[in-house]
């Protein structure tokens, strides 16, 4: 609580003692001569009327000098001007008292939430430690620290800035900004992320960033801005409070008037009339729907995923379809060798072999995962093996390298026919096939050549060194020795013409991830109609990836801008569908036409929003909306051009930060149902808040215009009101387990 | 040159108000009064920067009393 809050506090609880006392003595009678005057009575209640109010009267006197007059202060201070007039004194600031009650409560939980979020921001960093060439180490604002700098970072400490380790060795707490409990352990080489603590050990980093470009920075600035960017509903609210108080500030004069000169009884129709002004304060609706957003943006950072508008929320809880990219998002990305088929007569660990070495110098995943199955096979198969002298990238096929005499043809079906090497088709559909075959460097070699000089490869790693400087030697020596195998795999060598021999295959799977299946099945309990894969990756791996995780429909063999196209039409069949179907009874709110369907972007639809859309329109559009997931580096347009593009495992991806609406920090796919559950509920919280709300204040509303509810009512039906729905709303702020 | 501040403000209505009054002022691009994170936000001509701050926030508190911005 803040000082001011404080001190407001004690005002309000002076002036509500203040308030009862001076009740009690008017209604009891004990001081005739004071309440029967009507002056010196009136004179009695306007001291806790100005101790209380007296900022109220202000603002509403500053509202009409700045000729903005119609906020709350002014109906409040019309409200109780009118009271005053008609004699009601008590009642005058028994509405001011509670009003003040009201804001002061209000602002009580503003702070609350406001303090919840910004508990978020303690992963800010306050000093960073540099160490200078000559090893002093001076600290320094993280504003100031250059890239390149040496970085100490101890145990207990926040990484000031996104780093490399240089040396040492530790755990990190990620959880403040992914959620993830479990510490993460580095080492020298490993990247650190700004805003996570440090665990047991001294890390020696050195900076790659500069702060304004780190993870946390970049966190912060999206967090502060989450809340410029309005949800529909929120819009609904603003524009409604814009028409709605004029409004009934007109009624309310109406309401004053004309009665008064058919009937003759002002005084009543004046009352009826402030009665009729006080229950109309938006306030409730105003502050507490809001209020629901920002604590489920809160809710939702809490649990390692950033929403960047309070409009990408409520689009969460009404998704139609997600569209998800594979490789790396619903695949873990790293490839693991599941099967080595050799040929006859072909050692297993002589096929990795024979393909490691001709992927040697590559960095694909597929390479690599090659190189692992084989370490895992031989720990030192490896060793000792000269580099290769020329390698042929054979686009979209494989490749062909040359090294030690030897010709290597490593790659998929296509290379394979191509080079006329007759092999054996791999049959597990979900892993991407790798054949291996073997010939002599010499383009023009003999058949029968060619096909121990395979085989000598498996006795030459070990490195016999003549073996690479005269290649006919070898040739020579092991066409004696394995004559026997020659005759045994002579088939193939012979049908490969141009003297290859084919080795084996290699399946690579792309293992799925464990949560993944999960995940599917929970979108699906909440809501979401249809689960869309593409990928670019070849049908039948595909087709495999879908039926194992579940998947309603996967595409295929896209090109990065084949996904774009792919996601267009779906947003193009899910407005046409939609319109087709807005006769559909629906449990949110009302419903019409809606021109705006077919805007496009989450953006568009935000900045199209016309003056008279009303409420009917608003959550109408929000249903039916399509998120992309990805990972965020090579999927930028499709995140872009979704309604919700959300980015998986984006921790230290400043890229992905930006391009996406929804980022969840670790990877994580249950965190996604999680994030369409918090939705769900912040947009239920406000709707209810919305239906209450307005459902009280229209029934004191015609009480109050008929005369049957007084100026009590009316402050219940005001503060009361706004009170319970900022207590709603608050319930978003509990710590909660959305996992499950 | 863009900036941001911290800063007071009461209410979203409030928040608002400033806002737009702020953003009418001659040399300022953009601004924005965030009053759930309570933050002024000032895009303005680089050359008249500090003068403009000090005519945003005189304009600000003339609309409502209780705005204030740490510079």
């Amino acid at each position: 609580m803040t000082d001011k809050l404080k001190k407001e506090g004690k005002r309000i609880l002076l002036t509500v003692i203040l308030y009862f006392a001076i009740l009690i003595l008017d209604k009891t009678g004990v001081v005739p001569f004071v309440f029967e005057n009507t002056w010196l009575s009136f004179f009695v209640y306007l001291i806790p009327y100005f101790i209380c109010g007296w900022d109220v009267v202000r603002k509403a006197l500053l509202g009409i000098k700045n000729r903005q007059p119609f906020d709350e202060s002014f109906l409040m201070f019309v409200a109780t001007i009118g009271a005053f007039v008609t004699g009601e004194n008590s009642e005058a600031v028994a509405v001011m008292v509670f009003y003040q009650v009201g804001e002061w409560f209000q602002n009580f939980a503003v702070g609350r939430s406001r303090k919840s979020i910004t508990e978020l921001m303690e992963i800010a960093p306050e000093y960073a430690d540099v160490e200078r060439a000559d090893g002093t180490v001076e600290r320094v604002d993280p504003d100031d620290v250059q890239i390149g700098d040496i970085l100490i970072i101890r145990p207990g400490e926040k990484i000031p800035v996104d780093a490399i380790v240089r040396s040492g060795d530790s755990m990190i707490d990620t959880a403040a900004l992914t959620g993830e409990s479990v510490p993460r352990s580095v080492h020298a080489g490993d990247q650190v992320i700004s805003g996570c603590i440090n665990g047991e050990g001294l890390l020696r980093a050195e900076a790659v960033k500069a702060y304004e470009d780190s993870t946390v920075a970049k966190i912060l600035e999206m967090v502060e801005e989450s809340s410029d960017k309005k949800s529909r509903t929120e819009q609904f609210i603003t524009r409604f409070a814009r028409v709605y108080t004029p409004i009934v500030v007109y009624a309310a004069l109406a309401l004053a008037v004309i009665p008064s000169i058919i009937t003759g009884d002002p005084a009543t129709w004046v009352y009826r009339a402030c009665t009729f002004l006080v229950i109309s304060c938006p306030c409730a609706l105003v502050i507490s729907v809001p209020l629901a957003f920002f604590g489920g943006i809160g809710a939702a950072s809490r649990n390692g995923v950033l929403v960047k508008g309070s409009n990408y929320l409520e689009l969460m809880a009404g998704l139609d379809t997600v569209v998800s990219d594979k490789t790396g998002t619903l695949t873990e990305g790293s490839f693991r060798v599941s099967a080595v088929e050799p040929a006859p007569g072909v050692e297993k660990s002589e096929v990795l072999r024979m393909a490691a070495l001709a992927e040697s110098m590559s960095t694909h995943p597929i390479a690599a995962s090659i190189r692992q199955a084989l370490e895992e096979e031989q720990p030192d198969a490896l060793r000792g093996v000269s580099a290769l002298e020329d390698t042929d990238n054979v686009s979209g096929q494989g490749l062909i390298a040359v090294s030690q005499g030897r010709k290597i043809y490593v790659g998929n079906d296509r290379l394979m026919e191509a080079c006329g090497i007759a092999f054996q088709p791999a049959e597990d559909p979900a892993a991407t096939v790798v054949y291996v075959a073997v010939g002599n460097a010499e383009k023009f070699s003999s058949a029968a050549a060619s096909g121990p000089e395979g085989t000598s490869v498996s006795v030459s790693t070990q490195s016999t060194p003549g073996d690479g400087a005269a290649p006919g030697d070898g040739v020579a020596q092991t066409d004696t020795t394995n004559s026997a195998e020659d005759s045994v795999d002579g088939k193939s060598a012979i049908s490969a013409g141009a003297g290859i021999r084919y080795l084996g295959s290699i399946s690579i799977r792309d293992s799925v991830k464990k949560e993944a299946r999960q995940a599917i099945t929970d979108m699906k309990a909440c809501g979401v109609r249809k689960v869309v894969m593409l990928t670019g990756d070849r049908k039948t791996v595909g087709e495999a990836v879908g039926k194992e995780l579940g998947v309603d429909e996967v595409y295929s063999e896209l090109l990065p801008q084949d996904k774009v196209a792919r996601v267009e039409q779906m947003l193009q069949e899910l407005r046409t569908d939609e319109n087709a179907q807005s006769g559909r009874s629906d449990t949110q709110m009302n419903r019409s036409e809606n021109p705006e369907k077919t805007g496009a972007s989450a953006q568009a639809k935000k900045s199209e929003n016309s003056g008279n859309a009303s409420k009917k329109s608003e959550n109408d559009a929000v249903r039916h909306a399509l998120a992309f997931v990805g990972d965020g580096i090579n999927d930028a347009p499709v995140l872009m051009r979704s309604d919700v593009g959300i980015a998986m495992g984006s921790m230290g991806s400043a890229a992905a930060i930006e391009a996406a609406d929804v980022v969840i920090m670790d990877d994580d796919l249950r965190r996604i149902p999680m994030v369409i559950r918090i939705a769900r509920r912040t947009v239920g919280i406000s709707t209810q808040n919305i239906v209450f709300a307005l459902a009280v204040k229209l029934l004191i509303l015609v009480l109050g215009a008929l005369g049957l509810a007084g100026m009590w009512a009316a402050v219940f039906a005001d503060v009361g009101v706004a009170c319970l729905c900022i207590l709603n709303s608050m319930r978003l702020l509990q710590k909660r387990d959305y996992l499950a | 040159m863009k900036k941001k501040y911290k800063c007071e403000i009461d209410c979203a209505a409030c928040a608002q108000k400033v806002e737009n009054a702020v953003k009418k002022i001659d040399g300022v691009n953009d601004a924005r009064v965030n009053f759930m994170m309570q933050k002024f936000t000032l895009d303005a001509d680089d050359a008249r920067y500090d003068d403009i701050l000090q005519q945003c926030i005189k304009e600000g508190k003339k609309i409502e009393p209780d705005f204030k911005v740490e510079i």
